[in-house]
């Protein structure tokens, strides 16, 4: 039977098991939307092709599969750039589908028409422009293919209005393989090998962990090798939840805004686990003198995160969750010893450095304190919420006192550090997960700069809530100009800003303010059992800094404290 | 770290737009190309890009690394550090006045090179070799008086067991 392209793509959309899709229509894509209303699949209508894109991040993450978008040509496709970029750097399993002008058209400067294959090249995992309906479902069979698989990535698939609107014979394409691509799962036994060596060599051991571990499901793994091997362990900020922040073992997120005891068991450490981590700048600080003690063992799935940032004695590569499997059974295969009390001096240490300088903040009876607001947040929604964030002081603030226990619960804009992520990707998560308590905690600027989303939550009944740290600045800029630039703020204060409870209203949300300390708790309750969409305008102290914090380029163990 | 030259040897899908994918992830994390030559294999599908880079060792491991990951990267080798033959190509269009015409070909002859046009005033020679062959010719045709040069860069591949 003869289909047309755009006929294929829903098949094969459905072969693929997609039931939702972020997107915006326009001239290019018209032939597409028109077969896709004729679909079950779900159209989350988005008010910018931004938000489209954050939200299908969202919702891979929430939901562990792939996010897909679909927008059109010209600027539908510019619009998607930053979100592919920031789905790319925090390794999101996205399809994003681009309409393009008619293939005879391509190259003429035709009306909107963008190379968006070129454009993406940097940002994307792979892309790919269909020439020919006939190429057009094998196309997709691969982009999702790759997307998942190895290290996640955003794929786009540019889509020509020619190749959409002609029928050709189809049959779904059988299972994928790709002679140039073919990820490494298993890691090298011999190496796993050495890495119980060191392990059992080590005095002072601590796990590093990050969002690898997420991705490849790895987390209960996670947990039973850092109790058998009795290490701490720290995550970056994409690895929050791999391992329960209730835990002893805990030592909080190591970084820029990493805790006291985190960052100082790097440098104290003779032996670093890291598991599924890149080495990012915002987490070594200055590499020369990171972990200067230690011996680093490193497995990732990517071959490129592994000698690109710091050396390595021993790389591992391969799916961390196999990595762990594996070690854990040599584990248990292996005689450790009494390792509780070879390692009690250190966890003593440790303990110590945790009760001398904890994460700390004063709330007085005044004004009310942003920390203050998550740590009540953390009680009222008893932990259990999905947290996605904007970019700044909230999302340190939510990093540092959201103590979350199980992976995919925090979302955030990582490695790009995108402002205006945190309520698209709510909305996404709580499309993926349409009975879980979703929160985006928020800036005032940050979520200025895609509020245009909270008529989508309004219109698809995603009920989310935002909970807006509003200080009236441009907060973590502010704060470096503060301690870095002599109190210049330049350009951060906000001080001509909305009413945000008028605005909530005016979308069709809820708006609730508080502004006194006491105020917190019961907006908190009132808000995050609404049934409606929600946003909480906790008017915050102005000035309050994210601490600990290292400059940038500083050793990651000198931090500035409270 | 000491920045040697380095020759990769690719092979690659034919498809569009590969090589902008390898020339953007050069220019993209500040890598140094010396010199690209690409062109078909006799396998339908598949070409061969051969690269020149300049990097210290930790860098030309990243490199190949990156390299890799491209999804339309079938293969990367080193060959520098194992034996391989290499080739260059040039073309110079030499002045050759009547006063310089005997010497020009006693170079050619010397160079085992070839005369592959002639023209009123102007000899243009082939020459096929590696990199210091290319640089040796081209400093004794200097003083003759070199109109132009046309160049590849290397090409290159394994030696086989003897």
């Amino acid at each position: 039977m003869k289909l047309t392209g755009a006929k294929i793509l829903m098949e094969v959309l459905k072969d693929e098991g997609v039931d939702t899709i972020f997107g915006f229509p326009g001239g290019a894509v018209i032939d597409i939307y028109d077969e896709l209303a004729r679909t079950d699949i779900r159209h989350v209508l988005v008010r910018h092709e931004q938000g489209a894109v954050h939200a299908a991040d969202g919702y891979a993450r929430a939901g562990s599969r792939v996010g897909v978008c679909l927008v059109t040509s010209g600027p539908g496709a510019t619009n998607t750039v930053t979100g592919i970029a920031s789905a790319y750097l925090d390794s999101i399993p996205i399809v994003v589908f681009t309409g393009q002008v008619p293939t005879q058209l391509i190259g003429n400067d035709a009306f909107q028409e963008v190379d968006i294959v070129g454009i993406t090249r940097p940002c994307t995992k792979h892309n790919f422009l269909v020439q020919r309906t006939e190429d057009l479902g094998r196309v997709v069979k691969e982009a999702f293919f790759i997307a998942r698989s190895g290290r996640p990535g955003p794929v786009l698939v540019d889509l020509p209005k020619n190749v959409m609107n002609t029928a050709t014979d189809f049959k779904m394409p059988g299972e994928v393989s790709l002679r140039s691509y073919n990820p490494t799962y298993n890691p090298n036994a011999k190496q796993l090998k050495r890495v119980v060596d060191l392990i059992i060599e080590a005095d002072r051991p601590m796990i590093f962990a990050g969002g690898g571990v997420i991705l490849s499901k790895g987390s209960k793994e996670l947990t039973e090798f850092a109790r058998k091997i009795q290490a701490p362990v720290t995550t970056s900020l994409m690895g929050l939840g791999a391992f329960p922040g209730s835990d002893p073992l805990w030592l909080g997120m190591i970084g820029m805004h990493g805790t006291y005891q985190a960052n100082l068991c790097t440098g104290q450490c003779d032996l670093m686990v890291s598991i599924g981590v890149r080495f990012d700048d915002r987490v070594t600080g200055k590499t020369d003198t990171f972990a200067s003690q230690a011996k680093i063992v490193h497995i990732d799935i990517d071959p490129t995160s592994i000698r690109k940032n710091v050396p390595v004695t021993i790389p591992v590569v391969g799916d961390c969750k196999s990595a762990l499997e594996h070690l854990n059974t040599l584990l248990d295969e292996t005689d450790l010893g009494n390792l509780k009390k070879k390692r009690k001096p250190w966890l003593d240490q440790i303990v110590e450095w945790k009760s001398t300088t904890p994460l700390d903040y004063k709330q007085d009876d005044q004004t009310i304190k942003p920390q203050y607001v998550v740590e009540k947040l953390f009680e009222v929604s008893k932990g259990e919420a999905i947290i996605t964030t904007e970019v700044g002081q909230n999302q340190m603030w939510a990093a540092q006192y959201y103590h979350f226990e199980k992976p995919n619960h925090f979302i955030t804009s990582g490695g790009l550090g995108c402002m205006g992520f945190g309520l698209p990707a709510a909305i996404g998560a709580q499309a993926a997960c349409p009975d879980r308590l979703v929160v985006d905690i928020a800036g005032d600027g940050s979520l200025q700069m895609n509020i245009q989303e909270m008529t989508t939550a309004v219109q698809h009944g995603l009920p989310v809530k935002v909970v807006l740290l509003n200080n009236g600045y441009l907060g973590m800029v502010r704060q470096w100009q503060e301690l870095f630039y002599d109190r210049r703020y330049s350009s951060t204060c906000l001080d001509c800003a909305p009413d945000f409870v008028k605005l909530a209203e005016a979308y069709g949300a809820v708006g609730l303010r508080a502004e006194r300390p006491e105020d917190v708790v019961p907006v908190l309750k009132e808000g995050l059992f609404s049934p409606h969409m929600v946003i909480m305008d906790f008017r915050v102290t102005k000035e309050e800094s994210v601490y600990p914090m290292v400059p940038a380029g500083a050793p990651i163990t000198e931090m500035l404290l409270v | 770290m000491k920045e040697e030259k380095h020759v990769l040897s690719l092979l690659v899908d034919n498809e569009p737009g590969v090589l902008s994918r390898i020339a953007g992830l050069f220019s993209g994390r500040g890598y140094n190309i010396e010199s690209l030559c690409v062109a078909e294999t006799m396998e339908a599908g598949v070409s061969r890009v051969t690269i020149v880079t300049k990097a210290n060792e930790p860098l030309v491991e990243q490199i190949k690394k990156q390299l890799n990951k491209l999804v339309n990267v079938i293969k990367v080798h080193e060959l520098t550090g194992n034996a391989f033959v290499n080739r260059e190509m040039l073309l110079i269009k030499v002045f050759a006045k009547p006063e310089h015409r005997a010497e020009i070909l006693r170079i050619v002859d010397i160079f085992r090179c070839k005369v592959v046009d002639v023209g009123k005033e102007h000899y243009t020679i082939e020459v096929t070799g590696d990199e210091g062959k290319m640089a040796a010719i081209l400093s004794l045709l200097k003083p003759i008086g070199i109109k132009e040069i046309a160049r590849t860069g290397a090409i290159a591949l394994f030696r086989e067991p003897k």
